[in-house]
């Protein structure tokens, strides 16, 4: 007895601060997840030219409060026909999954939960694929069609995106050198120019394949409302469901971490190496500071007097994030003595917003995506994923690594490696473009000579 | 202690759920239970410091050929009937190969605990904090002292791979 307590104990000397971590992120992240969908439904609103959710709170500011209570209450019904085994364990499997690649990531160099591990950017990249368990098992426990159509093409797709995913990491890893995420933007420091400039191909064919990896419009097959009621999740409800939903989310951020890690340069600033633009520090509360100035201007606009309140609260949170922010840059001005006290505050703190604000970024454009594009069909999908982004990101990694070793010849470093980069892309894009083609007019000519036979017949 | 603790929390999810995955009637049971058992043997990696063997054992087998393998059990609906009468032929072969593979196991027990100041390998292992990058070191030796195995492996992939396209390419 004592010596499990001593086992505790240990344990708990030992692991405080990651448990303390890993306790607010779980904490947190639905949170978060509620409010990226607020912000979703408030853009397709306006693409659609509605207002959207204005119901709840100022402009439905609380909505994802009010959703979380209903998902939490709502009925939760399992088939009678379903393995229940299977059934409860797959949306944990999903969220489990998603959850703990997020211990892998790097948000900014201070908060990190498994520090400084070697294999930082495949851990993550290898945890989150596992997801796919809760969507194929889920799909197959419930028993019915839809749920299964849904995860087999789920499985297909996931599958067939993984490759060209992963060819577009190494490329990104090439210039890299190292896997460990610390690692990875001190890379991107050290040469001064973000690797998604030097490798756009591989920018773009793993934008592409996150999109299907995380099964969003236009690559939102596995739960195509039109066709499959809601694919893998038909049967699920309540809470089961609102775990899929956390889980779909979560593996947003995280291929928007991954890429930001490895392509947008992490939580570095733009143009971070470059002295004369240190002034470029001061957006960040400048931008909080505008944000708390428009609350203020809208609070007389506000119909009742309590949200008029909520409006004040929300600037007044704005400008406390804003000195948080402003103070590591200006305390040195004031008292020179301070800089290097303040400077682990300002890294931590500047490199959190930057990298959230990247990640922001990364989902606004899937949203984007989502609302401009329709879905993909099933065989165009297959089609893009092996016709053109597999031959794509294979060629490219080729082509780059010939490129760095002409950029190693010739000494080149930082901006100037581009010189090498871009022929490299472009070489890789007509090559993988020519394959297309070719593949198409082999096609045609194999539907001419179907068609004409049918018609002989 | 904690290590202790740890080991076998790990070691009982592996070999509980190894049980549980031959003893399961389902298919797809079956294989929930082996991903557990492979995911606590990565448990077991990761403890001893090994990542890129933990991260390559869940990349590989649980994303990779798990995936496969719940995929073909979805789309063959396999017979309960069928399945029974084809392993229960296999019943004397396994018990075989099972006895022949204990006996190897326990001679390699018994040969290392006889040499001179060693007992077993786990016991002399490095200290974890101590071991070089993994991926590094894993790269390092393949690309060096390995590297003939490597590229007849690869080869032998390739093979493989290009089998599989022209055996999938419709005959016209």
């Amino acid at each position: 007895m004592q010596a499990a307590a001593q086992a505790t104990l240990d344990f708990l000397k030992l692991y405080w601060a990651p448990l303390l971590c890993g306790v607010v992120i779980v904490a947190v992240l639905p949170l978060v997840v509620g409010y990226i969908v607020l912000i979703e439904r408030k853009l397709m609103a306006d693409m659609q030219a509605r207002l959207g959710p204005m119901r709840v709170g100022p402009h439905g500011l609380l909505q994802p409060i009010a959703d979380a209570v209903k998902l939490l209450i709502k009925e939760d019904i399992i088939p009678d026909d379903a393995d229940k085994l299977v059934f409860w364990l797959a949306p944990v499997f999903s969220v489990g999954a998603a959850l703990l690649a997020i211990a892998g990531l790097a948000f900014g160099p201070a908060f990190q939960i498994a520090q400084d591990l070697d294999i930082g950017l495949l851990f993550v990249v290898g945890i989150s694929a596992l997801g796919i368990f809760g969507i194929v098992l889920g799909g197959w426990a419930s028993n019915s069609h839809y749920s299964l159509m849904g995860a087999l093409r789920s499985s297909a797709q996931l599958v067939s995106y993984e490759t060209a995913a992963g060819m577009a990491l190494v490329c990104g890893l090439l210039f890299a050198g190292t896997l460990n995420i610390k690692s990875i933007v001190a890379a991107q420091w050290n040469q001064g120019v973000w690797f998604g400039f030097l490798a756009p191909v591989a920018f773009f064919t793993y934008l592409v394949a996150s999109i299907a990896e995380t099964n969003r419009a236009p690559f939102d097959l596995p739960e195509a409302e039109s066709e499959l009621v809601a694919g893998y999740m038909t049967e699920f409800s309540g809470f089961r469901w609102s775990l899929y939903f956390l889980a779909e989310y979560v593996n947003m951020i995280v291929v928007a971490s991954v890429a930001t890690t490895l392509f947008l340069g992490g939580w570095l600033r733009p143009f971070a190496k470059v002295g004369w633009l240190n002034f470029l520090d001061l957006l960040p509360p400048l931008l909080m500071i505008g944000v708390a100035g428009y609350c203020v201007l809208r609070m007389p606009k506000q119909p009742t007097r309590v949200q008029q309140m909520f409006m004040l609260a929300v600037a007044g949170l704005c400008f406390v994030v804003a000195l948080v922010l402003a103070a590591p840059v200006l305390l040195p001005f004031v008292k020179p003595s301070l800089k290097d006290a303040v400077a682990p505050f300002y890294a931590g703190i500047h490199g959190g917003f930057w990298f959230i604000f990247k990640v922001s970024l990364y989902i606004y454009f899937f949203m984007w995506l989502r609302f401009t594009i329709p879905r993909y069909r099933f065989d165009q999908l297959m089609r893009l994923g092996w016709h053109f982004l597999i031959p794509l990101s294979i060629i490219n990694v080729l082509v780059v690594g010939v490129a760095l070793i002409v950029g190693s010849y010739f000494n080149l470093q930082g901006w100037a490696l581009l010189l090498a980069t871009t022929p490299a892309a472009i070489v890789a894009l007509v090559a993988a473009l020519v394959i297309l083609s070719l593949d198409q007019k082999n096609q045609a000519q194999q539907e001419s000579a179907t068609a004409t036979d049918f018609y002989a017949g | 202690m904690l290590d202790k603790v740890i080991f076998y929390v790990f070691a009982g999810i592996a070999v509980g759920s190894a049980a549980l995955m031959v003893t399961r009637r389902n298919a797809v049971h079956s294989a929930i239970f082996l991903i557990a058992t492979l995911l606590a043997t990565a448990g077991i990696f990761l403890q001893l410091r090994a990542e890129f063997i933990f991260i390559v054992q869940i990349i590989l087998y649980v994303g990779g050929i798990m995936v496969l393998f719940i995929f073909v059990i979805m789309l063959v609906n396999l017979d309960v009937a069928l399945h029974q009468i084809k392993f229960a032929r296999q019943k004397w072969v396994a018990l075989i190969v099972t006895l022949a593979l204990t006996a190897q196991i326990g001679l390699l027990f018994w040969t290392t605990g006889k040499m001179p100041g060693q007992g077993f390998p786990i016991l002399t292992a490095a200290p974890p904090d101590r071991l070089p990058p993994n991926a590094e070191a894993v790269a390092k030796s393949l690309f060096s002292s390995y590297l003939l195995p490597f590229e007849i492996a690869s080869v032998l992939l390739l093979v493989a791979m290009i089998g599989a396209v022209v055996m999938a390419k419709k005959r016209t």
